[in-house]
């Protein structure tokens, strides 16, 4: 057993490194670290950055603009980026789209949009969930009906992450009435500049803008729009559920957010010294370290058990629960920390007062916020029920 | 043994809710509680003429009530709906100056408002290691996130000794903001800052006063876990995913139940720090209602808030409201684990 990563990978990872710290944005990463919101163009530069050096889509193949990346460096260059503090990679069209245009698009369509996705021209965003259909998202409302050669949709779509930067959405609608609930899905791509479609923010709990509600009246939308066959777009919805999953331990924000948390806990003083002199405080830190460590072994196990061809069942709900449990328990810790320093609601003017270490004035927030994690994208509870199906049988 | 609450105390809840449903519903209530100066001082004023500080004297203080259970009583009625007047600040302050021999009419009547500094930066709870100076009846240093400290009329100021002083908000540089749960807090920054001082040793009194609010925090908190885990309830019942109510499913059961099982804990907790208020156990049990309802309190807000899914992390849905107040009311006078430490440190000193 040889838990080290090849000559050929550690060469990768430096390569990574290198080029993080000369070409991340000062700026944006002191944003990132601080969990300050980012702008628009803050993800836009550093898309571009990327995409300058040809790692915007670094697991496309090469035919699509891609580097071919497998798993393990995937992995890699997710880490480091999560370690410098450069912004997550917007996901809707480089990991989801893209991913699926390849697999079920006509070349017209992967001629189209791909290009778009890769120079920034198109920022997609998702709607798949609605009002009634969360964890039961077969049950979606939302109708597309065919007039012609369009189809016109109807309906709300919910949480839709930024959606207030993008110019395209890529929905799941109802095709067919009756039947089981799954036969009668489509995936259709929507432009959001077609007459119809309104976008209303949702604020968040601790005040943030990142998600919207969609909605739809008598939006037409042209059939050369469906990605794969009519009604076949529960399909395509399951393949991205799966390809969702290639970071869905969160390790790189988890490992990030603990060394945060351990700067923290040796700046804050509590009776005269270091917090993290503090017994109690520093066996939370230590219970977390080693669930962290256990989960990086998880993680690469099943990494490594892709890159050999592996089919993965279970693994990516035993992820995607075990790592939300383990990232939210570190900014537990990271608002525990600061005492009563955590409960001034942030704000520019409030920095100036430094009532928080520097970069630690929104760890309640960011608490609050990542709340999230075990929610979306399939709850931990739905994780479950796919695990237990899976065992149970 | 009787632990029904008596016929004043069940009517002091009784008149306290009604006052809160009618004059703070949640909308309301988010309206005030972010945006300066983070209260309704209408509704202080309200409150005032309820009456409802005599309730946290006894009455050779000049109150009507001042046991643990009205304190309670009060707190877990604010606590279920959310309020965030500064009332806490004016219990300490009653407790402080009763102790003080100061004349605590003002106090009562609502006529003037105070605000108790205790913390700082490096020693947010612990009284020893407070490092703001007295010399020649004027104060230095800083007090930081002062509760209620935001709009009040007066400071009650723990220096370096402890001692404990009277100072006018308007003498020292106050920088007031709201908190991420709501409410007003402020910097306190003190510059030879006159003040007169109320009393030399007064760490037995700021324990005191610590251990009150400690007991009013964690009513606070039973209130709103009762509250929020009512709404829980109602989710459960209501909404359908997979062609039934999603309280149909075991999975989702079972955790409710804990909740339930937790908070029935907490109420006992809270009944027993409030019966031990004046007594020779009066700290330990503080810490322990601390401490219990400190972790009850988080356990129910993140249960909450995932039992109901996406919803629930919504601004406009009132249970993120209710978990925010939950979670960081464990940052105020003592978090879980301070408690535990000193409850273990109890232990240790038998």
């Amino acid at each position: 057993m040889d838990l080290s990563y090849s000559p050929e990978e550690l060469a990768f990872r430096d390569e990574v490194r290198a080029f993080l710290a000369e070409a991340l944005p000062p700026d944006i990463a002191a944003r990132v670290a601080a969990r300050r919101e980012l702008g628009k163009e803050d993800m836009e530069r550093w898309h571009a950055l990327l995409q300058g050096k040809g790692w915007l889509a670094g697991p496309w193949p090469v035919a699509f603009g891609g580097q071919g990346w497998g798993p393990v460096e995937q992995h890699i260059f997710e880490e480091e980026c999560c370690r410098a503090n450069a912004p997550r990679i917007v996901p809707f069209g480089l990991k989801m789209l893209g991913p699926v245009l390849m697999k079920y698009g006509t070349p017209g369509q992967q001629a189209e949009y791909l290009p778009r996705i890769l120079d920034g021209r198109d920022w997609w965003c998702q709607g798949y969930s609605e009002p009634g259909a969360g964890s039961d998202l077969a049950s979606l409302k939302t109708r597309a009906e065919r007039d012609g050669d369009h189809y016109v949709v109807n309906g709300q779509k919910t949480w839709t992450t930024l959606g207030q930067f993008a110019n395209r959405i890529f929905c799941l609608v109802r095709t067919r009435a009756g039947g089981k609930p799954q036969e009668g899905i489509s995936f259709l791509l929507v432009d959001l500049d077609t007459p119809g479609i309104e976008m209303r923010p949702i604020r968040l709990i601790e005040g943030g803008y990142e998600v919207n509600e969609v909605f739809f009246t008598d939006v037409r939308v042209s059939v050369g729009n469906l990605v794969g066959g009519e009604n076949e777009g529960w399909t395509i919805a399951k393949f991205l559920l799966g390809h969702e999953r290639t970071n869905i331990a969160g390790v790189g924000f988890s490992i990030q957010a603990f060394e945060q948390l351990k700067t923290l806990a040796q700046t804050v003083r509590r009776g005269g010294k270091p917090l993290i002199e503090n017994p109690l405080f520093a066996a939370r830190m230590a219970s977390v370290e080693a669930e962290l460590e256990a989960m990086k072994i998880t993680n690469l196990r099943m990494l490594d058990r892709a890159a050999r061809g592996g089919r993965l069942m279970a693994e990516p709900s035993m992820l995607k629960i075990k790592g939300t449990v383990i990232r939210q328990a570190i900014n537990d810790l990271a608002r525990r920390a600061l005492g009563p320093a955590a409960a001034p609601f942030p704000s520019e003017e409030l920095d100036n007062l430094a009532i928080a270490p520097e970069g630690h004035a929104r760890n309640a927030a960011s608490y609050f916020n990542n709340r999230k994690i075990s929610i979306y994208g399939g709850s931990n509870e739905i994780q479950r029920n796919i695990l237990a199906k899976g065992m149970m049988r | 043994m009787d632990f029904t609450i008596s016929d004043d105390r069940r009517m002091l809840a009784d008149t306290l809710r009604r006052f809160l449903s009618e004059h703070y519903p949640v909308e309301h209530r988010n309206k005030v509680a972010y945006a300066a100066p983070w209260h309704d001082p209408a509704k202080w004023a309200g409150l005032a003429e309820l009456g409802l500080f005599y309730a946290l004297a006894d009455e050779a203080a000049g109150g009507m009530g001042g046991s643990g259970f009205d304190v309670a009583v009060v707190f877990e009625e604010l606590g279920r709906a959310l309020c965030p007047e500064p009332v806490l600040g004016q219990l300490m302050a009653v407790r402080l100056m009763g102790a003080a021999g100061g004349d605590p009419g003002p106090l009562l009547s609502g006529e003037t408002r105070y605000a108790v500094a205790m913390g700082e930066l490096d020693a947010p709870y612990d009284l020893d290691g407070i490092e703001t100076r007295a010399e020649g009846g004027r104060l230095t240093g800083r007090k930081s996130v002062v509760y209620g400290g935001a709009g009040a009329e007066r400071l009650l100021i723990a220096a370096a000794g402890p001692s404990l002083w009277d100072v006018a908000t308007s003498d020292a540089e106050v920088a007031g903001y709201g908190m991420i749960d709501g409410g007003p807090a402020a910097e306190v920054f003190l510059d030879a800052t006159p003040g007169t001082c109320l009393m030399d040793s007064a760490k037995p009194a700021l324990e005191d006063a610590r251990d009150w609010a400690a007991l009013a925090l964690s009513a606070e908190a039973l209130g709103a876990m009762e509250a929020a885990f009512a709404m829980l309830s109602d989710y459960l019942g209501t909404r359908k995913q997979f062609g039934q109510p999603i309280g149909g499913f075991q999975a989702l059961q079972h955790r409710a139940v804990d909740l339930a099982i937790e908070i029935e804990q907490a109420r006992s907790i809270v009944i027993l720090a409030a019966s031990g208020m004046g007594g020779p156990e009066q700290a330990k049990r503080a810490a322990q209602a601390k401490h219990l309802v400190g972790r009850i309190a988080r356990q129910v807000a993140e249960e909450v808030i995932q039992m109901h899914g996406g919803i629930a992390m919504t601004w406009d849905y009132p249970v993120s409201h209710y978990a925010k107040r939950l979670v960081m009311i464990d940052h105020q006078m003592g978090d879980t684990d301070w408690h535990l430490e000193r409850l273990g440190g109890m232990l240790a000193g038998g």
